[in-house]
């Protein structure tokens, strides 16, 4: 997918079975437009003995038309015209729509306000119709129209170009290529178009179909030029001599409706050739996803041993506590732990049939009222094992084995997740803002949320809610539930979230990188905040994040993860204090907080 | 909201001047054009001086739409240049027809296109491939090629409703609506195949939101995250097409009022423009641009509706 | 402070046209001077909203200057026309927070290490052994060049980033939040490299941050931006140890530090001097 020396665009193009079929064929058409300066007849020559004849007949290789002029020979012109038709509606709107796109996405400012604004009243004209009105001044002349849809369609373009260039433009590298002093057209030309190219050539598939469709379409309705043949007319002709020649009808509707479908199919094959990083692969299917497991059934040298495969059926069957490989969670006290992790495998789909692990054998225990850190670099796979808990895994992730308990329910049973999430256990997301349902109130949300786990009335979630709010910190908690989540701070919407983690009482919160979007100020008063609600409810916690000084603050017992895997465990202040593993020697270690400051310039610079 | 709504229909007013004006423009343009095409191709010099004077088309463009804007404000639209009979008479008995079929079809599109879009967005599989395929026929093929196929399918080879005609439902009811089958399926053939991706992918989106994800960590139920969030959230999106598919409609449907013989607005426009009956043309367009004013202003206010940010901002 | 400085941001004001019809302008930044000399580096330290990015920009000439001056070698760059500041910007350059969208994912490596040279009329082999030079300077192999930026992980683009930086051996880097993208280890061995990189050339920096345990690492003097405004300027000793604006202290006591036993300390010190600034406000 990455690869710089793969074959060409249009190697690729002929490698995609609809882009191949579609190609030959729209070749097929272009070649048969082309050659009609050698159709067997003149179209426009009737032979009476000929009309309505049935294909095969005499010279007539199609059969004759109501006027007894050669079918095919007529086909061929049309297509002609309809391939200079196509000439005619890409040139104009491609150099409306793009060049007016260019400049009112790069420059901006009163140009764009007026484009913008004229391009949306054309987009809202009824474009059809108008072609139709202005037949009285431009009369029989399908090019003139098609180049007036021409004006109609560039907004099309316009709307894409400008979209696409103010995303580049707001790209860190066209920054870069400004203060290295590059000048407004190289940029355009070296960061631009390279983005905007693509895109246009598959927009010009589609508005070639809708351009072939509204030609025939005016033809059809007598609005073409009589006295040459075109698609639209021809089927026009045939369609009133429908129950007399019924055939007739077949060839130009067969030839319309096959260029439109192959210009689409080509559009959308070029999508896929050429902007393959955007597609992303499909969930499994239920088959594949059991052969996957049903293989890493079979025992491998890297599962714990004392693990028994039978284990992941059997009905209510306990770990035991003191199996397990290097990386075990030691139980700390005799209690039953409320969370407990055994050998989680989480994997993603990289093509249909395979996949890649993300975590590999995770196992880990959280007992009532203990903060646990989830710490590790980005990819580690501890955001992934979070999610697993409370079974809000992304859909095309698949669980490939493991077991995870919560006080003593298999939360692997989709009856068991109903029950525990959000009534025992609750989440806290990273990002405040993206977290919150734009379209309802914020005391909508956590209201509709917390009578979904539990069965109060709507009057004592608000209250409830309500002193929640309050005590999270929020000044005016009245204000805030009845505001919208863009009118708030993302401070404000972080405590907003955890009010609604801990809304119907839970036992256990999964929190998932909860302060790194906030400022340093900001993540100082929320921990506070955790680290009290921990202590007046006894809330266990499963904290993940990548902050060595977070983890020093609040966390009870710390894993640090690699690559999906627990390679420590421990309690926090063992951990700082003697850490075992290399990775995690290595992780502390490129923590700041020891670095000295640097002297001052004088000192190093003595005049 | 009330402001929200005000703003709104500012907007569908002013477009509709703009559109009536620039297309008035271009056609009141010629004016000895408009009478030559009036008066056949003998009529001398004299006579086309003399018609132009008549019908007033020696005055500025300005002047006669200013005209023809008071006239419409109060109700006269002009009267056909050839049959003297007044336009808004003429549109009296057309609209019914085209509203019908337009009216249905985006009812439908509406509704079906949400279902089967929300369908295959949440279930995915052979569904969505399904309608991946469909969509891209459907769109692809021009409506009134559709509806010439079903006219042989199910008029010809299968005689299961009337291949032509319209039947007022003042008279049979039953028939006006096997009458309209048809027509309106050759329509929305095309707008759901359009507006259902259009779905699909703006529920894809916001089932890729990371509110969703919170949402089902409160215990929420699946469908109730779907139809009462990710629903909501789609709606403004999703909708958009559904301004884009009805000035497809109404274009669509003038070609196939003429292939069903429907005497609606469209083969009103057809005639008209053809025979250079422009008053009638000029009738035709400020209705359709009513509909697009109509639709869009309620796809901005139900969008409105379901999202507080659309309206505030 | 005998040395001329390189940088002499005097009474810097940024503003920008408010949101709605007839908004005021809203001031991001509110008069902030700021001089850095040849080879030293001058943290700038701010939370979100503080207007640390618009500096650097401004700077850049990214950001609309709306008042005061930047020189820069001697010269005013607010009163410099496009093109000779165009002219100019060999000297400086910058490197960027998401190493993402600071490359373009469609180029090649060379492709984007030689744009710095277009236009100053570099040959096409001078620019081959350049782009080797480069690529040697922030450790990444010589072949790295023909491949596209997408293939590379965040370290290794923010070290592309640091090469094109270099291209044009530049007096002074402005390093907006160069490392707040990167993980833990490569963070640290990015800035490894800038320290590496300024010991061997000599260049200055700008090093933008939020985070007062990097710009300690890296900087010889500190400053403190809050709401546009500097609050608190000195050496990065004193910043450090002896900070004197409530606010810079606010700012080092919330930043958690990995020991149990110091945070608990730190956390508890911040809890007292939020209380103390709370009885404050009330009296």
């Amino acid at each position: 997918m990455t690869s710089t020396t793969g074959p060409s665009v249009l190697g690729r193009l002929l490698r995609n079975p609809l882009g191949l079929i579609s190609s030959v064929v729209l070749t097929l058409i272009v070649l048969f437009g082309l050659a009609s300066p050698l159709s067997p007849h003149n179209p426009n020559r009737a032979l009476l003995e000929l009309t309505n004849a049935p294909p095969l007949t005499g010279e007539y290789l199609l059969g004759g038309d109501q006027a007894g002029r050669d079918i095919l020979s007529r086909l061929m012109h049309a297509t002609l015209s309809t391939m200079l038709a196509c000439l005619v509606v890409l040139s104009v709107s491609l150099l409306l729509g793009v060049v007016t796109g260019l400049i009112a996405g790069y420059y901006g400012g009163w140009f764009d306000a007026i484009s913008s604004t004229t391009a949306n009243a054309v987009m809202a004209m009824p474009g059809f119709v108008l072609l139709i009105a202005l037949y009285a001044v431009i009369g029989p002349s399908i090019m003139t129209a098609m180049a007036v849809f021409g004006v109609l369609i560039a907004p099309s373009y316009y709307r894409l170009v400008r979209g696409l260039v103010q995303t580049v433009r707001s790209e860190l590298y066209v920054d870069a290529a400004r203060v290295s002093g590059l000048s407004d057209f190289r940029i355009i030309s070296r960061h631009v178009l390279r983005a905007v190219r693509a895109p246009i050539i598959i927009q010009s598939s589609f508005v070639l179909s809708a351009g072939i469709g509204i030609q025939a379409g005016l033809e059809f309705l007598g609005l073409g030029d009589p006295s040459a043949a075109s698609w639209g007319g021809m089927l026009q002709d045939a369609f009133n001599n429908l129950y007399i020649a019924r055939i007739n009808v077949v060839w130009p509707a067969t030839l319309v409706s096959v260029t439109t479908l192959c210009l689409v199919l080509l559009g959308n094959a070029l999508r896929d050739v050429l902007q393959e990083g955007a597609s992303q692969v499909r969930p499994l299917r239920a088959k594949a996803v059991s052969r996957l497991r049903a293989e890493r059934e079979r025992p491998e040298g890297e599962r714990p041993e004392g693990e028994r495969p039978e284990g992941e059926h059997g009905p209510e069957q306990r770990p035991e506590p003191g199996s397990g490989g290097e990386a075990r969670p030691d139980t700390a006290g005799a209690a039953e732990p409320l969370l407990s992790v055994r050998d989680l495998v989480i994997a993603y789909p990289t093509s249909p049939s395979a996949v890649r692990d993300v975590v590999r054998g995770v196992s880990l225990d959280v007992h009532r009222g203990e903060i646990h850190g989830l710490v590790g670099e980005s990819g580690s796979g501890k955001s992934q094992t979070a999610f697993a808990v409370l079974g809000i895994l992304p859909r095309e992730a698949v669980v490939l084995g493991g077991r995870l308990r919560f006080d003593g329910a298999d939360l692997g049973s989709e009856r068991v997740l109903r029950q525990v999430r959000g009534r025992r256990i609750g989440y806290v997301p990273q990002e405040p803002m993206s977290n919150l349902d734009p379209v309802f109130t914020i005391g909508q949300q956590l209201v509709y949320g917390l009578r979904a786990s539990t069965s109060i009335s709507r009057a004592t979630a608000r209250s409830t809610l309500l002193d929640l709010l309050a005590r999270v910190g929020i000044k005016d908690p009245r204000r805030t539930f009845d505001s919208y989540p863009h009118q708030v701070s993302g401070g404000m919407a972080q405590r907003v979230l955890i009010a609604g983690a801990v809304a119907a009482d839970p036992d256990l919160i999964i929190a998932d990188e909860p302060t790194t979007a906030l400022d340093v100020t900001v993540q100082a008063e929320v921990l506070d905040l955790i680290r009290e609600l921990r202590e007046e409810r006894n809330l266990a916690m499963v904290l993940v994040t990548h902050n060595f000084g977070v983890v020093a603050d609040i966390c009870d017992r710390v894993s640090v993860m690699k690559e999906g895997r627990i390679v420590e465990t421990g309690t926090t202040s063992q951990l700082f204090a003697n850490p075992q593993d290399e990775y995690t020697i290595m992780l502390l270690n490129s923590t700041l907080d020891d670095a000295v400051e640097r002297p001052a310039w004088a000192e190093v610079n003595p005049t | 909201m009330v402001r929200f709504f005000l703003k709104q229909v500012m907007s569908g007013l002013l477009l509709t001047v703009v559109v009536t004006a620039v297309t008035f423009t271009l056609v009141f343009s010629d004016g000895s054009g408009i009478a030559r095409r009036v008066l056949g191709t003998n009529a001398t010099e004299e006579q086309v001086t003399a018609k132009v004077h008549e019908l007033g088309l020696d005055q500025p463009v300005v002047v006669q739409y200013g005209k023809w804007l008071s006239g419409l404000v109060r109700g006269d639209l002009g009267a056909s240049y050839f049959t003297g009979e007044p336009v808004g008479a003429m549109l009296t008995t057309r609209v019914p027809v085209t509203l019908a079929i337009v009216t249905i079809a985006l009812l439908l599109t509406l509704i079906l296109s949400v279902l089967l879009g929300v369908t295959a967005a949440v279930r995915g599989g052979w569904l969505d491939q399904l309608l991946q395929v469909v969509g891209i026929v459907g769109a692809s093929i021009p409506n009134f090629v559709i509806a010439i196929a079903l006219i042989f399918t199910f008029a010809i080879a299968v005689p299961l409703f009337p291949a032509t005609g319209y039947v007022s439902p003042d008279v049979d009811p039953a028939g006006w609506a096997r009458s309209l089958v048809l027509p309106v399926m050759a329509v929305l053939i095309g707008s759901i195949a359009g507006s259902a991706q259009q779905f699909r992918g703006a529920v894809i989106d916001v089932l890729r939101q990371d509110f969703v994800r919170t949402l089902r960590s409160r215990g929420i139920s699946e469908r109730a995250v779907i139809f009462r969030h990710v629903l909501r959230n789609a709606a403004a999106p999703g909708m958009t097409i559904l301004s884009i598919q009805t000035i497809a409609l109404l274009g669509g449907v003038v070609l196939i009022e003429r292939i069903f013989a429907m005497p609606g607005m469209g083969l009103l426009a057809n005639s008209s423009a053809l025979q250079g009956d422009i008053p009638a043309v000029m009738g035709c367009v400020l209705f359709t641009i009513v509909v697009v004013v109509v639709v869009n202003l309620l796809v901005d206010l139900l969008a409105g509706w379901l999202n507080p940010k659309a309206r505030l901002s | 402070m005998s040395v001329q400085p390189l940088l002499d941001c005097r009474d810097l004001r940024v503003s920008f046209p408010g949101r709605g019809w007839r908004a005021g302008r809203i001031e991001v930044l509110k008069g902030v001077s700021l001089r850095i000399r040849p080879g030293e580096t001058v943290g700038l330290v701010g939370e979100s909203g503080s207007g640390k990015t618009t500096v650097g920009r401004a700077i850049l000439g990214l950001a609309p200057v709306t008042g005061g001056s930047i020189t820069f070698e001697g010269a005013d760059l607010t009163r410099q026309a496009a093109r000779e500041r165009r002219r100019g910007a060999n000297a400086l350059q910058a490197v960027f927070q998401d190493p993402y969208s600071s490359l373009n994912p469609a180029m090649t490596i060379a492709d984007i290490l030689t744009e710095p040279l277009l236009g100053r009329g570099s040959s096409r082999a001078g620019g081959r052994e350049r782009v080797r030079e480069l690529l040697d300077r922030v450790g990444l192999p010589a072949d790295a060049g023909s491949r596209l930026a997408r293939e590379f992980s965040g370290g290794q683009r923010q070290r592309i980033a640091i090469a094109r930086a270099l291209a044009l051996q530049p007096k002074l880097i402005i390093c907006d939040e160069p490392t707040s993208a990167l993980d833990l280890t490569t963070q640290a061995r990015v800035l490894d490299l800038l320290l590496e990189i300024q010991e061997a050339t000599g260049c200055a920096y700008l090093f933008i941050t939020h985070d007062l345990a990097v710009v300690r690492r890296m900087s010889h003097r500190i400053a403190v931006l809050l709401h546009g405004e500097i609050v608190e300027e000195g050496d990065a000793r004193q910043i450090c140890q002896e900070p004197r604006h409530p606010y810079t202290r606010t700012l080092q006591m919330a930043a958690p530090v990995a020991d149990p036993a110091r945070q608990r300390e730190r956390r508890l010190a911040r809890q007292r001097l939020a209380r103390g600034q709370l009885a404050g406000d009330h009296q």
